[in-house]
């Protein structure tokens, strides 16, 4: 080989290992930060892992929020018209959190079935639902109204 | 009347656009003088056209013309009057006309600082601007336009989000669009040149001013959207590898590379090809961020009910343009020689690692970013990529990064012997490692990443001040020889410093922030980081469009009074949404931050409350990487005119 052959065979070699171990790390770290989103029916039928962080979201049901005497501890009830799952969160809800609304949490499921968010997304638009949201509803006669919204 | 003067307006420009792509495209491949001729002109009077469209719009938001949809869903009487301003881009449709002007703007920029280019090259570029100027046109005028009526009128408006209802609203949109745009000038500057089959480093020189413009406005555009993030979203977080935040980045990654691998074009003669490509990956980036944040695929602070069958117009834009582009860069890349040969240790192989290093940055990015879209569109489940994931690899590919950026400046093109190399840095590099034990003691815990960055922040601002001392080091005076050292060196000077002060408030806000969310009621106070915050209750204000809770809280530290905060929980009344105005005592070393949560009966609010060490630098940072690159395109010898295309022997 000449010498400079030889030079742009290292040059290749070098870049080829600096790209494949940063690949090999990307995907790594993706595999392991990837969250799937699962509606509250899913929920409840044991589809979602226990020891992983996930994304659930519904609506959260009318009248279901309560605080614990810390104040700063919340708990409520999501829902997609056919099943509800409890979640707890501590800390400040987000400006646009209200019963009724479409809202998205993320965190892990409790073996007790009680899901502990670490952040939960309310969007900041009256209007807008996160689509997340929108598809994970089930349609119900007498619930219609609120789909979609 | 107006609003259909603007209408027209809009469609005048389109026409012009058309002849300033058709016309001098088509006469610089047939080398007609005259059809060439026709460039300048009609980008001039398009940019006039698309001024007198935007000055409509404004003029129906000031006069609160209810009788334009667009007016009426995002103005209100009460708004005051900066807002109703900045209310014209501040929805879907105002925000492409903005797109069209700036790209007017730097159509008519280009039109301006040309006179020294060949007539033909200036002939291709303003007619690949003039293409990109009737895609957006078409856009607006077919699926968004800001003028359409509304009949009845409405006797009210709907009133402009208050989220965007903040200073740093005004001009976050208008310094990104500079940025987003401005990468179209570099882009039609690499397309006109396959196109014309000249790419030497004449053209790179012309483009490089340009890219490091635009990349000035997009540094600052983003830093403005992290610090309007952080004070308006409410919650003190900076940065949220939100898919829009990224749509920013992207491109701002891909312009940094561009603007390293012009350098060596410019100097050496080499990475043609690669530079060609960069510059059209960046404004393939920038359009794509277009996409993402307009059309309504994404979940986001960002889309505000945006209208996804829009998406399929972007998307088809964006398929011909980057589509078109590669198909040219695939027939003409070919014939394109690099110059220039370098061995593997040099300036050449430095700046290319950087370059990867960049791209790859890019990619991981690009991947978290759009892997969720794709498998939601394919059916496969929807999923997001958490935060973790992007700041793991955002950290781990950059430190090598910002390791070699203290070298590059110091090594030669061509040949850089190694043991010189290590000569010239082995103090500094024990210096650095020195100042990052040394941070151990001062600090007094031991946190390897922390310890690693005061060491790269004295690394990288230690060969700063090195390589200027290397400059001066035989002259006679060397303080006078400092005026002597050319602008563009004082840019790099500049902008990697400004790396090193961001990665210090990133790492620091990072590692050593406090928060605290807690109940609070009036008389309590909390101890955090040394200060006492001291809540005095909350009382109701009244602002132009809002009511507010306004609590005020006392800080303390010691015995002494520091000063007193008053975040407000504010319920704007036109769309009766809540917002959180946070209040904030900054200094360049802490800023703390207090946000207003709920109000729990009796008086008594959860409150969230935070310190957060060199938060500023972050900012600060940014800004100085800016006005490094202000200072690099000052450099005269781009305003000097040209009489031949030698390569300078400048520094880059």
């Amino acid at each position: 080989m000449t010498p400079k052959r030889k030079r742009r065979l290292m040059m290749i070699i070098l870049i080829l290992v600096g790209v494949g171990t940063a690949t090999a790390l990307a995907l790594t770290a993706f595999n392991k930060n990837m969250m799937f989103f699962y509606s509250p029916s899913q929920v409840v039928a044991g589809e979602a892992p226990q020891n992983r962080s996930f994304r659930v979201g519904g609506m959260v049901k009318e009248k279901s929020l309560s605080r614990d005497k810390d104040g700063i501890t919340a708990r409520f009830v999501v829902h997609d018209n056919a099943k509800d799952v409890t979640i707890i969160y501590t800390g400040i809800l987000p400006d646009l959190f209200r019963e009724g609304q479409g809202i998205v949490a993320q965190g892990k499921l409790g073996s007790d079935g009680v899901f502990v968010a670490s952040e939960v997304l309310a969007k900041h638009d009256e209007n807008y639902m996160p689509p997340e949201v929108a598809a994970a509803m089930k349609p119900k006669g007498i619930d219609k109204n609120t789909k979609g919204q | 009347m107006i609003p259909e003067l603007g209408h027209f307006a809009l469609i005048l420009a389109l026409c012009l656009a058309i002849a300033q792509a058709f016309f001098p495209l088509a006469g610089a491949q047939l080398n007609k003088t005259r059809w060439m001729a026709v460039a300048k002109p009609a980008a001039r009077g398009q940019f006039i056209f698309l001024l007198i469209s935007f000055v409509c719009l404004t003029t129906s938001f000031i006069q609160n013309d209810f009788s334009v949809i667009y007016v009426a869903k995002n103005s209100n009487s009460l708004l005051p009057i900066q807002y109703q301003i900045s209310a014209v881009w501040g929805s879907h449709e105002g925000s492409l006309l903005l797109w069209a002007l700036i790209l007017g703007i730097w159509t008519l920029a280009v039109t301006l600082f040309s006179r020294h280019l060949p007539q033909a090259m200036v002939a291709r570029v303003l007619g690949v601007m003039g293409l990109i100027s009737i895609g957006f046109m078409l856009f607006m005028l077919f699926t968004s336009n800001p003028f359409d009526r509304l009949l009845p009128a409405a006797a009210e408006g709907r009133d402009l989000n208050p989220l965007l209802q903040d200073f740093g609203l005004i001009i976050h949109p208008p310094m990104l669009y500079m940025g987003y745009v401005g990468f179209s000038v570099a882009f039609s500057f690499a397309i006109a040149a396959l196109l014309g089959g000249q790419l030497d480093s004449a053209w790179a020189r012309w483009s490089r001013p340009w890219t490091t413009m635009a990349w000035c406005f997009l540094t600052v555009g983003i830093a403005l959207g992290s610090w309007w993030a952080y004070y308006e979203l409410g919650w003190g977080g900076w940065w949220f590898w939100d898919p829009v935040e990224n749509a920013s980045f992207m491109p701002w990654l891909i312009g940094t590379a561009l603007m390293h691998s012009l350098a060596v074009t410019e100097k050496r003669g080499s990475f043609k090809s690669w530079t060609v490509m960069l510059a059209i990956l960046a404004f393939s980036l920038s359009l794509l961020g277009t996409f993402l944040v307009r059309s309504g695929v994404v979940t986001s602070v960002h889309a505000f009910a945006s209208d996804p069958t829009r998406g399929v117009f972007i998307l088809a834009f964006l398929a011909v343009v980057i589509g078109g582009s590669l198909l040219l860069y695939a027939f003409k890349a070919g014939n394109i020689k690099s110059a220039g040969r370098f061995s593997l240790l040099s300036r050449e192989t430095l700046l290319l690692t950087n370059n990867i290093i960049l791209v790859v940055v890019c990619a991981t990015v690009l991947l978290g970013t759009l892997y969720p879209l794709v498998l939601d569109a394919m059916g496969a489940g929807k999923i997001s990529v958490g935060t973790p994931y992007f700041n793991f690899m955002f950290s781990i590919l950059m430190l090598p990064l910002v390791f070699l950026l203290a070298l590059g400046p110091l090594s030669r093109w061509k040949k850089q012997s190694l043991s010189g190399l290590f000569d010239s840095v082995k103090i500094l590099f024990a210096v650095s490692i020195l100042s990052g034990i040394a941070s151990y003691f001062i600090l007094g815990t031991i946190s390897w990443p922390v310890a690693m960055v005061i060491a790269l922040f004295t690394w990288i601002v230690g060969s700063s001040f090195l390589n200027l001392y290397k400059r001066v080091q035989n002259k006679p005076d060397k303080l006078a020889a400092l005026s002597t050292v050319s602008l563009s060196f004082y840019g790099m000077f500049f902008a990697h410093i400004g790396v090193a002060v961001f990665m210090m408030g990133v790492t620091f806000t990072s590692h050593y922030s406090e928060e605290k969310d807690i109940r609070m009621k009036p008389g309590d106070t909390l101890d955090l980081a040394g200060y006492s915050f001291q809540f005095k209750g909350a009382k109701e204000v009244m602002g132009p469009n809002y009511r507010a809770q306004e609590g005020t809280i006392v800080i303390s530290q010691g015995n002494q009074e520091l000063t007193t905060l008053k975040p407000q929980k504010r319920l704007y009344l036109v769309q009766r949404s809540p917002m959180t105005e946070a209040a904030i005592d900054p200094s360049l070393s802490r800023d703390l931050f207090i946000a207003m949560g709920e109000p729990l009966g009796k008086g008594e609010w959860s409150i969230r409350i935070q310190y957060k060490p060199l938060i500023r630098w972050i900012w600060l940072g940014t800004l100085i990487m800016a006005f490094g690159g202000l200072l690099a395109l000052s450099d005269k010898r781009y305003r000097t005119k040209r009489k031949n295309s030698e390569t300078q022997v400048n520094p880059a």
